[in-house]
C-alpha cells in the first residue's frame, strides 16, 4: 500500500498534466454572438471609414475579425485547446455559408431572370422566323429535341446498362466480370465531350452519316450507361440472397428467378437510377453541339437533319449575346432545371417510398 | 442404357450432373431460357467493353492521322491552326490552361467540400443536417450549361471589384495582376469549375465520414477530447483516403468540364503571365468553340486534343478508383 | 487518486424516452462496483451518465446529480471535456485508434491534455501504463507497430494503458470482456483486481460469475417491461447480493429463474 502511494506521488509530481478540475473558467454563452455583434459594427466602421463600397468586402472584414477576436478571447479565458474548438467550429460554418451564397445566387438569378419571357407562347413556339437580335421565340422545337434525344439514348442505354447489371451481380464471376466492373468505373468519368467526338468520328466522319438526333443520342448513352449500371447494381446487391435461393429451390430456373423474383423485388431503385441518369443526361450539352448541330426550327425527326435540345438552345441564345437573347437563355434556363429537379424529386420519391417496403 | 450409365468408360462428370439437373418436362426450354438469358447479359458487358475499346481506338487514328500532318509540334506549339495551307496545331496552352483552371478549382473546393461535409456530419443541428445532403445531391444535378449562363452574366462582372483588390496588393507578383476587362480568366474558370465539383466532392466525403465507426469517435472523447479534437484523431485519419478519391473524381470532371468554361473563359493562344487577365484555354473548351469553324482536317486535330485529355481523365479516374479499392480491403 | 460518487435522483432519456429512472446510489472508492441486469435494463446507459458519454448520443439528457467527492458533473459551468479526462472509460469491443501506432494510442490521452511534454517523460507514462495493464512485456519490442494489429485481448489492454495513462480517479468499463475469449477474459479480471488499488472502477457485465468473481459491490437492475425504463432494484455487498440479497427480483436473476 505504502508502495503504491510513494509511486502515485512520484508521477503526480512528474505528471504534464495540468490539475484535473472539473470546472474551467468558461465563457458565457452569449459570448460569440456579442464578439459577432461586435465584429460587424467595427467591420462596419472601418467599410465606412476607408470608403469601401462594395458589402461583401464588410462581411469579410467582419467574419476575420470574428475569427480572431473569438480566437484570441477564448485563449484567454479557457486555454488553447477550447479556442481551437471553437476556431474549427466557426470555420465549418464559415465553410456551409461559402458555398451555401453561389448556389443561392444561382438558383435565384435563374428564377428570377428565368420568369421574364416564360410564359405559355414561349413553351409553344420555335425560333422559326425570329431574329435573335430582338425579342419573341420560344423552346418548343428544343423541348422536342431535347425530349426526343433523351428517349432514345434511354432506350439504348436502360437495356444495356441493366443487362450489364444482371450479369456482374447474377453471373459474373472470373475475369470478365472484372473487366466490365473495372471499365463501367473508367467509363463514368469520360468527359461528355470526349463522348461527342467518338461518335463524331465513328458515326460522321467513318460512316458519313449527316448530324441528326440520334448521333447525340448515342453519345449520351454512352454517357448514361455506367450511370445505370452502377446504380443497379447496387440495388441488386440489397437483394437477400435468400428470395433467390427459396426461388432456385422451388425449381424455377435461374433466368425466371431473375426476371420475377430479383427485378422485381429492386424495381423501385433502378427507376429511380435510370431516372437520375436521365436526369444527368438531359442537360448535356457538349456532344449535342459536336452532333446534332443546333437549329432553329421545328424537327420532330430524330433522325434526319440537325436538332435542337435545350442546353444547346440556353448556349446558342447566350452566344447571340444581346439583351433578348439573355433573357431566352435564362428563361430556357429555368425550364431545363424544372425538368431535371422533377426527375431528381420524383426519381427520389420512387426511391422513398418503395424503400421501407424493402426494409420491412 | 442401365449399362451405359454403369459403364467405366463413360465420361462420367460431364453426364452425371446433367441428368440431375432434368427435373421434369422443362428440361429444354430450362436450358434455353438460361441460355438465352446468360448470352444477353453477358452480350451487354462485352459491348460495354467493346464501347471503351473503340472510343480509344478510333480516337487514335483520327488522332495519328492529324498529328501527322501538323506543320507544329503537337505538344508543344502555342498555335491551333489546324485550317491553315500549313497546318500548325499543339496542346501547350490548352494542356496549362486545362491543368491551371482545375488545380485552382481543387485548392478552393477541396477545403470547403471537407468542411461541409464535417457540418453536415458532426456540427449542422440535425433538423438542418438531412435536408442540406438532400440539397447538396440535387446541386449536383445541375446542368453545367447553366453553371456556365450564371457565370458568365452573374459571376464574371461580379469578379472585377475582387479582382481589382488582388491587382493593388498582390499585383507585383505578376500572376495575380490584373489589367481591366471582364474578368473571363482562368482564375475565373478555376473559381466557377470548384463551384461545379463542390457538391460531389462534398457527397463523396460526407459518406466517408458518416462510415466513420462511432466506437473510434467515442474512444477519443472518453478521452476527454473536444469536438475538434475528436475530428482530428478519429475522422480525419479513417477518412482520408476518402476524401483523396473524392478529391480525385471532382478533379476528374473539372478537367473534362467543357460548356461551362466555353461559356465563362475569353479564350486565346497565349499563356497570360497573370491568372486573372482573359486568355488561355482548355481541352474541352477548345473542342466545343472552335468545332464548327473547323474543316475535315480541323476536326481530327481536335479529336487529337480529345485524346489527350481522354487519357488525362483516364489516370485521374484510375487513380481515384484505386485508392478506393485499397482503402476497402484496408477497412474490412 | 480514486474518488468517491455519489449519484442521486439521477434520470436519463433518449430524445422522449426515458431510459433509466431515478437512480441514486454510492459508489466507494477503490473498489470495483458491478452492475448486472437483463439486456436493456439501463446499466450502459446509466454507466454513460457517470463521465457524461451519455449526452453525446442524440437526443441523449439527463436529469439528476452525480457528485464526485462532492462536485456535481452536472453543475453549471462544468466542462465534459474535463469530465471525461478525470473518469475514465473502456468500452464494450476494444477501439484502439486504427491508424495510431501502440506508442501513439497510450500517448494520445497524454498529448491531448498535456500540451508540452518532454520525450523521455512520455516514453516513461507510456511504460508506466502499458505495465499498468499487463502489457508491457508483450508490446515492448514492437510499440511503433499499429495498435490494431493486436489480437483482441491484447487491444482491450491497450485501451486501458490508454485510459489509465491520463491518471484518472475513476475508470468505467462497459461489458470489457463480452468480446474477448476465456483466457483473454481472464487476463482482464486480473488486471481489475490490480487496478482497483488505484482507482474507483465500475463495471457493466453481463456475466454474473465475473460480477462475483471481480466486484466488491454488485448493483442489480431491471425494468418493469419493454418501453418502461430500468431501475436500481439494489445495490449490496457483492458476496450478499449473490448469497443472500433482499429483493426477491434479484434472487431470482442470480438464480436464473428470470428471463
Amino acid at each position: 500500500m505504502s508502495d503504491l502511494t510513494l509511486d502515485e506521488t512520484v508521477l503526480a509530481d512528474s505528471a504534464p498534466l495540468p490539475p484535473a478540475g472539473l470546472r474551467h473558467p468558461r465563457l458565457p454563452r452569449w459570448a460569440p454572438a456579442a464578439l459577432a455583434v461586435g465584429a460587424i459594427v467595427v467591420a462596419a466602421a472601418i467599410g465606412l471609414a476607408a470608403g469601401l463600397g462594395n458589402k461583401v468586402q464588410w462581411g469579410l472584414i467582419a467574419g476575420v475579425l470574428f475569427m480572431a477576436a473569438l480566437y484570441g478571447v477564448t485563449a484567454f479565458v479557457e486555454g488553447r485547446r477550447q479556442a481551437k474548438d471553437r476556431l474549427a467550429t466557426s470555420l465549418v460554418w464559415a465553410c456551409f455559408l461559402l458555398a451555401v451564397v453561389p448556389l443561392v445566387s444561382l438558383i435565384w438569378e435563374t428564377v428570377d431572370r428565368g420568369t421574364k419571357v416564360l410564359d405559355g407562347r414561349f413553351l409553344s413556339h420555335s425560333m422559326a422566323g425570329v431574329l435573335t437580335i430582338g425579342p419573341g421565340g420560344g423552346v418548343y422545337h428544343a423541348i422536342i429535341g431535347t425530349l426526343e434525344q433523351v428517349g432514345l439514348a434511354t432506350a439504348i442505354a436502360a437495356p444495356i446498362g441493366l443487362l450489364t447489371a444482371v450479369y456482374l451481380v447474377e453471373y459474373g464471376r472470373g475475369r470478365l466480370a472484372k473487366a466490365v466492373t473495372f471499365f463501367v468505373d473508367v467509363m463514368t468519368g469520360i468527359p461528355s465531350i470526349v463522348a461527342g467526338l467518338f461518335i463524331l468520328s465513328f458515326w460522321i466522319i467513318m460512316l458519313d452519316f449527316g448530324y441528326s438526333g440520334f448521333a447525340g443520342s448515342m453519345a449520351l448513352a454512352i454517357l448514361m450507361m455506367p450511370v445505370v449500371v452502377r446504380s443497379t447494381e447496387e440495388m441488386l446487391k440489397l437483394v437477400p440472397n435468400e428470395l433467390r435461393e427459396a426461388s432456385l429451390a422451388l425449381g424455377v430456373p435461374k433466368w425466371r428467378t431473375i426476371l420475377k423474383v430479383v427485378l422485381p423485388t429492386a424495381i423501385g431503385g433502378i427507376a429511380t437510377g435510370v431516372m437520375l441518369a436521365v436526369a444527368r443526361i438531359a442537360g448535356e450539352t457538349a456532344p449535342i453541339v459536336l452532333l446534332v448541330f443546333g437549329s432553329q426550327v421545328i424537327n420532330t425527326d430524330p433522325f434526319n437533319g440537325a436538332q435542337s435540345s435545350l442546353p444547346y438552345y440556353i448556349y446558342e441564345q447566350w452566344a447571340a449575346g444581346n439583351a433578348a437573347s439573355y433573357d431566352r437563355a435564362w428563361a430556357a434556363a429555368l425550364v431545363l432545371i424544372a425538368f431535371v429537379m422533377i426527375l431528381n424529386l420524383v426519381a427520389r420519391g420512387i426511391a422513398r417510398w418503395k424503400a421501407p417496403k424493402s426494409g420491412r | 442404357m442401365d449399362d451405359m450409365d454403369i459403364s467405366p468408360e463413360n465420361p462420367a462428370p460431364p453426364l452425371a450432373p446433367e441428368p440431375a439437373e432434368n427435373t421434369g418436362n422443362a428440361k429444354g426450354t430450362t436450358r434455353i431460357g438460361d441460355r438465352i438469358f446468360l448470352g444477353l447479359s453477358r452480350g451487354s458487358g462485352v459491348l460495354l467493353l467493346a464501347i471503351m475499346a473503340a472510343i480509344a481506338v478510333f480516337l487514335t487514328v483520327r488522332a495519328a492521322s492529324a498529328i501527322s500532318k501538323d506543320h507544329g509540334n503537337f505538344l508543344t506549339t502555342f498555335e491551333w491552326n489546324a485550317n491553315a495551307d500549313q497546318p500548325v496545331f499543339g496542346i501547350a496552352v490548352l494542356a496549362f490552361g486545362t491543368v491551371v483552371s482545375s488545380l485552382i478549382a481543387m485548392l478552393i473546393a477541396v477545403p470547403v467540400a471537407i468542411g461541409i461535409a464535417l457540418f453536415i456530419t458532426h456540427y449542422a443541428p440535425r433538423r438542418l443536417a438531412a435536408p442540406l445532403s438532400y440539397v447538396i445531391d440535387l446541386l449536383a444535378a445541375v446542368p453545367s450549361i447553366v453553371y456556365g449562363l450564371w457565370g458568365a452574366l452573374f459571376l464574371v462582372p461580379h469578379l472585377t471589384g475582387l479582382y481589382t483588390w488582388l491587382d493593388s496588393y498582390f499585383g507585383w507578383t505578376g500572376v495575380l495582376a490584373y489589367h481591366g476587362g471582364a474578368a473571363r480568366s482562368l482564375f475565373t474558370i478555376g473559381i466557377l469549375l470548384a463551384i461545379m465539383i463542390l457538391p460531389i466532392v462534398t457527397s463523396v466525403s460526407r459518406e466517408v465520414f458518416r462510415q466513420v465507426p462511432r466506437m473510434h469517435e467515442e474512444a477519443a472523447l472518453a478521452l476527454g477530447a473536444t469536438r475538434w479534437e475528436v475530428i482530428r484523431m478519429s475522422v480525419l485519419p479513417f477518412g482520408r483516403s476518402g476524401v483523396i478519391s473524392a478529391s480525385m473524381l471532382g478533379l476528374g470532371r473539372a478537367l473534362g468540364e467543357t460548356m461551362a468554361v466555353a461559356t465563362v473563359l475569353s479564350p486565346s493562344f497565349l499563356i497570360s503571365r497573370s491568372l486573372l487577365d482573359p486568355g488561355g484555354g482548355t481541352f474541352a473548351q477548345n473542342i466545343a468553340s472552335s468545332f464548327k469553324e473547323s474543316g475535315d482536317l480541323g476536326k481530327d486535330a481536335l479529336i487529337a486534343s480529345g485524346l489527350v485529355l481522354f487519357v488525362l481523365t483516364l489516370l485521374v479516374n484510375g487513380a481515384a478508383r484505386l485508392i478506393i479499392a485499397r482503402r476497402k480491403e484496408y477497412t474490412a | 487518486m480514486a474518488k468517491r460518487i455519489d449519484v442521486s435522483g439521477l434520470s436519463a432519456y433518449y430524445g422522449s424516452h426515458k431510459a433509466i429512472d431515478d437512480i441514486s446510489m454510492t459508489v466507494e472508492p477503490r473498489s470495483v462496483t458491478a452492475f448486472i441486469g437483463p439486456s436493456g435494463c439501463g446499466k450502459s446507459t446509466f454507466l454513460r451518465t457517470l463521465n457524461r458519454m451519455h449526452e453525446v448520443t442524440p437526443g441523449g439528457r439527463v436529469e439528476g446529480k452525480v457528485l464526485l467527492d462532492e462536485e456535481n458533473l452536472y453543475g453549471t459551468g462544468v466542462d465534459p471535456v474535463s469530465v471525461r479526462r478525470v473518469v475514465g472509460m473502456v468500452f464494450q469491443r476494444p477501439n484502439p485508434f486504427p491508424t495510431m501506432s501502440i506508442y501513439d494510442n497510450v500517448a494520445a490521452g497524454i498529448r491531448l491534455n498535456g500540451g508540452r511534454v518532454r520525450k523521455s517523460e512520455l516514453d516513461g507514462i507510456v511504460e508506466k501504463s502499458l505495465k499498468g495493464a499487463n502489457l508491457w512485456n508483450e508490446v515492448k519490442d514492437r510499440l511503433d507497430k499499429p495498435g490494431a494489429g493486436l489480437s483482441g485481448g491484447q487491444q482491450q489492454r491497450l485501451c486501458i494503458a490508454r485510459a489509465i495513462a491520463v491518471e484518472p480517479q475513476v475508470l468505467l468499463m462497459d461489458e470489457p470482456c463480452s468480446a474477448l475469449d476465456p483466457i483473454s477474459t481472464l487476463a482482464i479480471e486480473d488486471l481489475i483486481g490490480e487496478l482497483k488499488e488505484r482507482f474507483t472502477i465500475v463495471i457493466v457485465t453481463h456475466n454474473m460469475q465475473q460480477a462475483a468473481r471481480v466486484s466488491d459491490r454488485t448493483a442489480f437492475f431491471n425494468l418493469a417491461g419493454v418501453g418502461q425504463p430500468g431501475k436500481l432494484i439494489e445495490i449490496d455487498d457483492t458476496e450478499r447480493i449473490f448469497s443472500n440479497p433482499s429483493v426477491q427480483a434479484t434472487e431470482d436473476y442470480i438464480s436464473g429463474r428470470f428471463g
